[in-house]
C-alpha cells in the first residue's frame, strides 16, 4: 500500500500521497492561488512566510480561508 | 421573584464587553442585535461617514447623511437601548489600534469591507491578543443562495458568510443578506457570551 496521509480540510476529509506535505504544496495540490489567504492548521495560524516549511502531517486540522471582500 | 429570561439574559451579558471593528453592513447590523440583546459595552470603531448609497444596508437613516458612522450608530443604539455604553472610535484602524482597542473586549466582531482588513485583524488577533475570540464575515454579496450561508471555527476564530460571495459592479451587498451574516455574527457572539449562563430556577411560568 502507498504511504499516505489523512487531514481534515476545510471540515472535509482528504486523503494525499506520502506522509507529509508543506503548506505550499497542500496549497498547490487543491489550486488555491488565490492571494488574500488565512491558514490554520490545528487552530493554530500559519503565517505566509511559513508556507514553504510548515509541514502538514497525517490526523492535522486544517483551515484555509479566503478572503473577500464586502461588509 | 426571579426576572423573566430575556431578562436574565440581559442582565447577564451587561456584564460583557465586544469590539465591533468596522460599522458598515455587519457592524451596523451586528452592533444592533447584540444591543437589543443587552451586551453591556459596544466598542466600535470606523473612520467612514454616512452616505446615501449606505441606507440601502446598514443601521442607519437618512437624516443622518454626512454623519461619521460611529457617532450616528451609538445614537441609533441608545435609541434602542440606554444602558448599554458605546465607546466609539472614529479612526481607521491599524494594528496596535486593534490591540489598545479591543484587548479588554470579551469577543472582536471583524466586520469590515476590505479583504486586507479581515486579513490584518486576523492576523492581529491570532499572534498578539491570542485566546481572544473573533468573530468574522466573510462572503455575502448578491441575493438569494440563504443555504450557502454558514458558520464555521477554528480555535477562536468563527467564520460567518457563504466564504465566495464578493462584492462587485455585478454583486452588490444588500440588506437582506448582509444582515444574515451580521445577524449570524451576533448570534455567535451570544453563543461564546452565554455559554455559562444558567437561567435561575422559577422562571418557567413567566415567558
Amino acid at each position: 500500500m502507498k504511504p499516505g496521509m489523512k487531514i481534515i480540510l476545510n471540515n472535509r476529509e482528504e486523503f494525499f500521497e506520502g506522509d507529509q506535505m508543506t503548506v505550499t504544496e497542500l496549497l498547490a495540490a487543491k489550486n488555491f492561488t488565490f492571494k488574500m489567504l488565512v491558514v490554520k492548521i490545528n487552530a493554530e495560524l500559519v503565517r505566509r512566510h511559513e508556507y514553504e516549511k510548515r509541514m502538514v502531517t497525517d490526523g492535522d486540522e486544517v483551515m484555509v480561508l479566503h478572503l473577500i471582500t464586502g461588509g | 421573584m426571579s426576572a423573566n429570561l430575556p431578562e436574565q439574559i440581559s442582565n447577564y451579558l451587561s456584564r460583557f464587553t465586544v469590539g465591533i471593528a468596522g460599522c458598515g453592513g455587519l457592524g451596523s447590523n451586528c452592533a444592533v442585535a447584540l444591543a437589543r440583546c443587552g451586551v453591556g459595552k459596544l466598542i466600535i470603531a470606523d473612520f467612514d461617514i454616512v452616505t446615501s448609497r449606505n441606507l440601502n444596508r446598514q443601521y442607519y437613516f437618512h437624516d443622518q447623511i454626512g454623519r461619521l458612522k460611529v457617532h450616528a450608530l451609538r445614537e441609533n443604539i441608545l435609541r434602542i437601548n440606554p444602558d448599554v455604553t458605546v465607546k466609539a472610535f472614529d479612526m481607521k484602524l491599524c494594528v496596535s489600534d486593534v490591540v489598545e482597542l479591543f484587548a479588554g473586549c470579551d469577543v472582536i466582531v471583524e466586520a469590515f469591507d476590505k479583504a486586507e482588513m479581515k486579513h490584518m485583524i486576523i492576523e492581529t488577533v491570532h499572534l498578539q491578543l491570542p485566546g481572544k475570540y473573533l468573530v468574522t464575515g466573510i462572503g455575502m454579496a448578491g441575493w438569494g443562495n440563504s443555504d450557502l450561508i454558514h458558520c464555521r471555527t477554528s480555535g477562536n476564530l468563527i467564520v460567518c458568510g457563504d466564504e465566495v460571495s464578493e462584492v462587485s459592479d455585478t454583486l452588490p451587498v444588500l440588506a437582506p443578506r448582509v444582515g444574515l451574516v451580521a445577524n449570524m455574527q451576533a448570534n455567535e457572539v451570544l453563543n461564546i457570551l452565554l455559554k455559562d449562563f444558567t437561567p435561575e430556577a422559577g422562571n418557567e411560568a413567566k415567558h
